[in-house]
């Protein structure tokens, strides 16, 4: 798949009412790896939901385009489909279908009917990738997620993210809850897969991921909005020193919570 | 006020019918001990489905010929696909409505003293062994008045017997067809599983066309003696048109264990009991159920495990997908007598709505006489959860493709469980053709 260009322009997004993304741009172009991170509750795992139509989010207002074509008016296997991808947090447990079962319908959902995945192809394909994130075999047959640990389910998304290969991928905080060699493995994973037909948008709250990851460019996310931008070398300043600066030199005040 | 009800039966036909079959004395005469007392007996009760107005016990004919099956090749096709037919043939009964089709033993077996055959030909050679098992450990005749129907009019079935000590690994296959509206099923599997033995078991009812009218009687007992293993694993799919009773029930004494693994997908009105008693110490049960409910049927599923024995388990596990206007109960019941210390009784039960004309009931119930025991329930009625749909969506499967894995992985527990390819196979087409 040839590489994508995915631009937010003024985005809006509440969640039952309460407005959390607050006007929020964002361009990215293939091959592009961009990093968001932010304080906890900036709005950084809203966005990544938002984007690919968590059916919990609503879009108020803005617009989201994948190659000029609006990424909101899609259905959420559409946008998977047109070559998105997101890395979850949470991801869910589906009991009784098999890890390597729901791989083959995803990839199969990709391809036009007639034209499935060869069984020995899919198969060969699954084992390097899993020899490669050093996943242990039997995974393949274990029920999707059920039952992992933390660090087997965010493994198993770099997995999926392998395996589908999208244009253009969304990390949701896939470094959270990982030990230091999980995390290595993980982005190993993700190295991998750079190309120039392959962006990322890396969200999280750590700049230990970007020791193993070199973003492109670096944004900082406050109260909903991208406040501040730079390269890799602002991630390790926000490591060093928090995010109290940024707020004191852009004037932000924090939001209290009226009862 | 009464009214005398008219049966299409009485003790003429059911005398020339056990003539006809020269059945010994003592079998003719639990028929008409049991026909005696049929008329005074309360239907079961099944908590939550009323049913006296169903039709459980009339039929237009008592028996009907149907053809015998030859050779393999004879077979109708959906039943060549629940077989391994390419495999060779071994342990096989397939009954054509009434009339025995088709039985098959391996030498091996034959030669070890399994008896495997259709039930009138057991209880004529093999009248000791099916006279000590036959209705008086696990059901008994006069429980209700189906039993008591049952008893009286049973037409088929099979006699499953494994010696001490006999441990045999491919599994034992029964097939009972029913294609004719006429003939109804008053059918009978008894498995005795002696000490020491293991055997599985797996069983189809199978409706060939989907017209059929009229009622079908299930009763099986499973019986397994002292450290006897029995795997038991059956896919019923009769037609809308039959009304069902069936009552699978097992007994298990000494350290023994019984597993079912049941698929029950009949598209007609049905009562189901599943118990199992844990007669022995150390006994154990495991039974797994799934159900699909659709159109206007009403079912009722009632698994049941029965703790005597000290230090015995059992564990029930029950899913049930409801659609159109269905209506399905389940009622999980674990009991554990006084007695039966160190006992463990578990059961799970999950719903999925598929419609908001379908209701769906799930019940659990716990009845404990003794003190030093764990137990444990889950129960949940519910729709396919969104945040599944959206993350399978989220990998570009279609939301019609999601829900059907959903779920399928939430009936995969007995579909896993079946030992035959074949019967695991129509399961699942069962059910994609029940839940789409």
């Amino acid at each position: 798949m040839a590489g994508s260009t995915l631009v937010i322009n003024d985005l809006h997004v509440a969640i039952e009412d309460k407005e959390i993304i607050k006007g929020l741009d964002l361009e990215i172009k293939p091959g592009e790896f961009h990093a968001i991170m932010g304080p906890n509750g900036a709005g950084k795992s809203t966005l990544a939901s938002a984007i690919m139509g968590h059916p919990k989010y609503e879009i108020t207002s803005g617009t989201v385009t994948l190659n000029g074509k609006d990424v909101l008016e899609m259905a959420v296997d559409e946008r998977a489909k047109a070559g998105m991808f997101l890395a979850m947090q949470y991801p869910s447990e589906i009991s009784g279908v098999t890890n390597a079962d729901f791989l083959r319908s995803a990839i199969n959902a990709k391809r036009e009917e007639g034209n499935e995945i060869p069984l020995m192809k899919f198969i060969k394909k699954l084992d390097k990738t899993m020899e490669y994130l050093e996943m242990d075999v039997n995974m393949a047959q274990r029920y999707l997620n059920e039952g992992f640990s933390g660090g087997e389910k965010k493994r198993n998304e770099i997995l999926q993210l392998m395996m589908l290969e999208p244009s253009i991928a969304i990390l949701d905080e896939i470094d959270s809850g990982l030990d230091i060699d999980a995390l290595k493995v993980v982005a190993k994973g993700i190295n991998a897969m750079r190309s120039n037909d392959f962006s990322c948008l890396i969200i999280t709250h750590y700049q230990r991921l970007l020791n193993y990851i070199t973003p492109d460019f670096v944004h900082v996310m406050i109260q909903g909005k991208i406040v501040k931008s730079g390269g890799p070398e602002l991630a390790q300043r926000l490591e060093a020193d928090g995010y109290d600066w940024i707020k004191k030199e852009l004037g932000i005040e924090d939001e209290i919570e009226v009862g | 006020m009464t009214t005398q009800v008219q049966y299409p039966f009485d003790q003429t036909l059911i005398e020339s019918f056990s003539v006809q079959n020269n059945e010994p004395d003592w079998f003719k005469n639990l028929r008409l001990a049991a026909l005696e007392k049929f008329d005074a007996l309360p239907l079961p009760n099944p908590d939550r489905t009323k049913i006296d107005k169903w039709n459980f016990t009339h039929f237009q004919q008592h028996t009907q010929e149907s053809s015998v099956y030859t050779n393999v090749d004879e077979l109708p096709e959906q039943v060549k696909g629940l077989i391994n037919v390419e495999g060779g043939v071994k342990n096989l009964y397939v009954q054509h409505n009434q009339t025995v089709g088709f039985v098959s033993l391996s030498d091996d077996l034959k030669q070890k003293g399994v008896i495997f055959t259709d039930l009138l030909t057991a209880i004529k050679e093999h009248g000791d062994l099916v006279q000590k098992y036959f209705m008086t450990n696990a059901v008994n005749v006069d429980e209700n008045r189906l039993t008591a129907f049952h008893t009286a009019l049973v037409n088929g079935g099979a006699f499953l017997y494994i010696p001490q000590n006999v441990q045999i690994d491919e599994p034992i296959q029964t097939i009972f067809v029913h294609d004719r509206a006429d003939a109804p099923l008053i059918n009978h599997v008894l498995i005795v599983a002696d000490k020491n033995s293991a055997v599985t078991y797996v069983e189809n009812y199978f409706s060939l066309n989907d017209e059929l009218e009229g009622i079908a009687n299930i009763v099986t007992e499973v019986i397994a003696l002292d450290n006897a293993n029995i795997k038991f694993g059956a896919v019923d799919t009769l037609a809308q048109g039959i009304t069902t009773y069936v009552n699978r029930r097992g007994y298990a004494e000494q350290d023994a264990r019984i597993e079912w693994a049941l698929g029950l997908m009949n598209d007609g009105h049905t009562i189901s009991d599943n118990t199992t008693n844990l007669h022995g110490d150390g006994s154990f049960a495991d039974t797994k159920t799934v159900v699909v409910g659709r159109g206007k049927q009403i079912q009722n599923f009632t698994t049941r495990v029965i703790h005597h024995g000290k230090g015995t388990e059992g564990f029930i596990l029950k899913h049930g997908v409801v659609k159109d206007s269905a209506t399905t109960v389940f009622n999980g019941i674990g009991k554990i007598e006084h007695g039966a210390s160190k006992s463990n009784a578990e059961q799970e039960t999950r719903v999925l709505m598929l419609s908001d004309k379908a209701r769906g009931d799930a019940n659990p119930i716990l009845l404990i006489d003794e003190d030093d025991v764990l137990a444990g329930h889950a129960a949940s009625v519910g729709r396919v959860d969104p945040t599944q749909l959206y993350y399978l969506m989220s990998r570009g499967i279609s939301k019609t493709e999601a829900e059907r894995l959903i779920i399928y992985g939430f009936l995969a527990p007995v579909v896993n469980q079946l030992p035959v390819e074949g019967v695991k196979k129509q399961l699942t087409e069962v059910i994609e053709r029940k839940v789409k």
